[in-house]
């Protein structure tokens, strides 16, 4: 098992993350066993689906792949090195390098323009200086189709621009995973489609691996790989369109 | 700013919400403002009191106290006590061989100024009127020096005493009272039965009744013929040193030179100085008080802020910002309302300071004292920041640990 949980490589692609037996306890108002049992891998490049019923434990899941939870059973693994156990700070530095996060909402500082607000997370990162990292955020909008909105405050834009925003931001450090927990939750279908194929995008043609929650059948089915839960297991892994 | 991403982001809080920050800032103006003023009214007051004690003590003073008799022991071996009752001996409160005394205390090179002082009960006379007081023998030009009477001279001046033997200088409580001017004789009376006219070369007004109705200057030798006594009677050394406020090694110094009382102005008026002491702990408890409840306006503001920027928080804090960004992020947007607040302050205090000091209190306090001292500001200005980052702290720490999977899962 523990060779499993090297670097393992299957077909020529490294497992960015992967899991081992993880369960999770909420203990109000009753014990309630919210993950049982999850074990999975998730590979480079790997535009990867969470699907199931509301309440069978999706986010919940998504939270401890994220390192923002640490309170589970079993062990998570990123880029090989076990994460299960780390200090809250190095928790810090290994999302602020390693992952991009999308959420329902955009969570985007309303005083603070669009550029600033992408900017933010390669600031605490410190690896390149403040001009570099304003030219790399405006690159990222551009990308995302905002180029002309990069100096505008953040809450002055609409739900679809805002959350493409967020989505630069998530990705301004490069992260080996971006995570969504239903991205395009408050989004229309056409917004959807758009967020949906720069997540294409960004898997296929960036390698970057890509973890996201979706109640949208449509999105789950055009994914690499959907994993479905079922009261905090893995009922499905459906692994034929990719390979 | 441009570098640390912190910095920005609390920078940027404090912009947007200036009406917050105005509001935190204007609690901490007042607390410092109130801070600085109490406690330079204080000193200032403290000050005035401790200078109305320089006028008539020096640091320390040399004079022979009172004696009780030691009972009369024999030989321990032989186990006989003698029973006296004891009380005082003391015939005369003279001090022997001054001269030497009075050398060897100057010779001393913390001390800066030494004289002697010869005093005697006196009566002054006009017709039927008489008045009771002290007669001070001096010579009078040092004396001067050391008490800065000439400050106090209202007629005549100090050194009209010099060699003059029938010269008297008195206080303007005896001038009125017995409607005397300068240059006008006076009957002085001592209570050895030497009586002399004497010629008023001077008339001073201390402020304080104690001495202007009670006190004269003489030169010494008029002095010891008024108690009937030879040259080398002095009653008192007067000593001053290179430190008022802390006299009290210089007195256990000067002690091994004289088997006499050495006496510093602190134990001398410890009644007046318990006083001042009182004065200043409630004065400092107030103020205190004031610029605690200034920190509770940043904490208060703070809080909301955070209430209020908790989704900012929880995105920051999943983008990597770890509790000590998160800390340092609103710690250093206390401080902007604590540097803010603080200078406001010190400058409101400074108004006080100088409106007060320009009121006048009429008497012999003439203007209120009161005055600019930079260590006062500096304490203020320390106080103003600590109580600031204490609390800010407190906030910020509940900020760094908030849990965002919480919010995010809302
Ligand atoms: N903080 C919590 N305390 C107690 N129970 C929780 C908590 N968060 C989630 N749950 C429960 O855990 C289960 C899984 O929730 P969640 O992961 O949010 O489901 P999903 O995202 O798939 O809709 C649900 O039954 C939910 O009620
Ligand atoms: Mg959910």
């Amino acid at each position: 098992m523990n060779t499993l949980i090297e670097k393992t490589s299957i077909g020529g692609l490294e497992v960015v993350l992967s899991t081992r037996n993880l369960g999770k306890y909420f203990y109000d108002p009753v014990k309630f066993k919210a993950l049982d049992n999850v074990s999975f891998d998730a590979y480079e490049g790997e535009f990867l689906t969470l699907v199931g019923k509301s309440g069978s434990g999706k986010s919940t899941l998504l939270y401890c792949l994220s390192t923002m939870d640490t309170v589970y059973e079993g062990e998570l693994y990123i880029k090989g090195e076990k994460i299960t156990g780390k200090k809250p700070d190095e928790l810090a530095a290994i999302r602020n390098e390693n992952i991009g996060f999308v959420f329902q909402f955009h969570y985007l500082l309303p005083e603070f323009t669009c550029l600033k607000n992408v900017m933010i997370p390669a600031r605490r990162l410190g690896k390149y200086g403040y001009e570099e990292i304003e030219h790399k955020a405006y690159e990222k909008l551009k990308i995302l189709g905002l180029q002309d909105q990069a100096l505008k405050p953040a809450s002055k834009l609409s739900g679809g621009q805002q959350q493409r925003v967020a989505i630069a931001r998530a990705l301004i450090n490069d992260p080996a995973i971006l995570m969504g927990d239903e991205p395009t939750g408050n989004l229309d279908s056409k917004n959807s489609a758009v967020v949906f194929d720069i997540f294409k995008e960004i898997s296929s043609q960036y390698g970057q691996t890509i973890i996201a929650v979706t109640h949208d059948n449509d999105f789950a089915k055009a994914s690499d790989r959907t994993i479905e839960l079922a009261d905090g297991r893995i009922i499905d892994q459906d692994k034929n369109d990719f390979e | 700013m441009k570098k640390n991403i912190n910095i920005d982001i609390a920078f940027t809080h404090i912009y947007t919400r200036k009406k917050q920050t105005m509001v935190a800032a204007l609690g901490v103006a007042i607390g410092v403002g109130m801070y600085l003023f109490m406690n330079s009214l204080d000193a200032g007051f403290s000050k005035y009191s401790t200078d109305e004690i320089f006028k008539n003590n020096a640091h320390i003073k040399i004079y022979k106290n009172d004696e009780i008799s030691k009972p009369l022991t024999t030989d321990d071996s032989s186990g006989l006590r003698v029973i006296i009752n004891p009380q005082i001996t003391t015939l005369s409160k003279k001090i022997i061989n001054p001269e030497a005394l009075l050398a060897a205390v100057k010779s001393q090179p913390y001390v800066t100024n030494a004289i002697a002082q010869v005093n005697f009960d006196a009566y002054y006379n006009r017709g039927k009127a008489q008045i009771k007081g002290t007669g001070n023998g001096v010579n009078m030009i040092e004396y001067a020096q050391m008490f800065n009477t000439d400050k106090y001279m209202v007629a005549g001046n100090t050194e009209a005493l010099q060699g003059n033997l029938n010269g008297i200088i008195i206080g303007s409580g005896i001038s009125e009272k017995l409607s005397l001017s300068i240059n006008d004789n006076i009957t002085v009376t001592s209570s050895f039965g030497i009586v002399k006219v004497m010629k008023i070369v001077g008339i001073f007004m201390t402020g304080s009744s104690m001495n202007d109705n009670t006190k004269s200057y003489v030169n010494i030798s008029t002095a010891q013929q008024f108690i009937k006594e030879g040259p080398s009677f002095v009653s008192t050394l007067f000593i001053n040193t290179r430190d008022a406020n802390n006299p009290e090694p210089f007195v256990q110094k000067l002690q091994q030179l004289t088997s006499y009382t050495v006496e510093d102005w602190k134990t001398s008026n410890a009644d007046v100085l318990s006083g001042n002491n009182t004065r200043e702990t409630m004065m400092g408890a107030i103020s205190m008080a004031i610029l605690i409840v200034a920190g509770f306006g940043i904490y208060n503001i703070l809080s909301s802020t955070i209430i209020q920027k908790i989704n900012d928080i929880a995105i920051l804090k999943a983008t990597g910002f770890n509790g000590n960004d998160v800390v340092k992020i609103f710690i250093v947007e206390a401080i902007i309302m604590g540097i803010i607040g603080t200078a406001v302050g010190l400058l409101l205090g400074s108004v006080l300071i100088a409106i007060m000091s320009n009121i006048y209190m009429g008497g012999p306090v003439g203007y209120f004292p009161i005055g600019f001292e930079i260590t006062l500001f500096i304490r203020s200005f320390i106080l103003g920041m600590l109580i600031t980052l204490c609390a800010g702290y407190f906030p910020a720490r509940k900020a760094a640990k908030v849990d965002p999977v919480e919010i995010f899962r809302k």
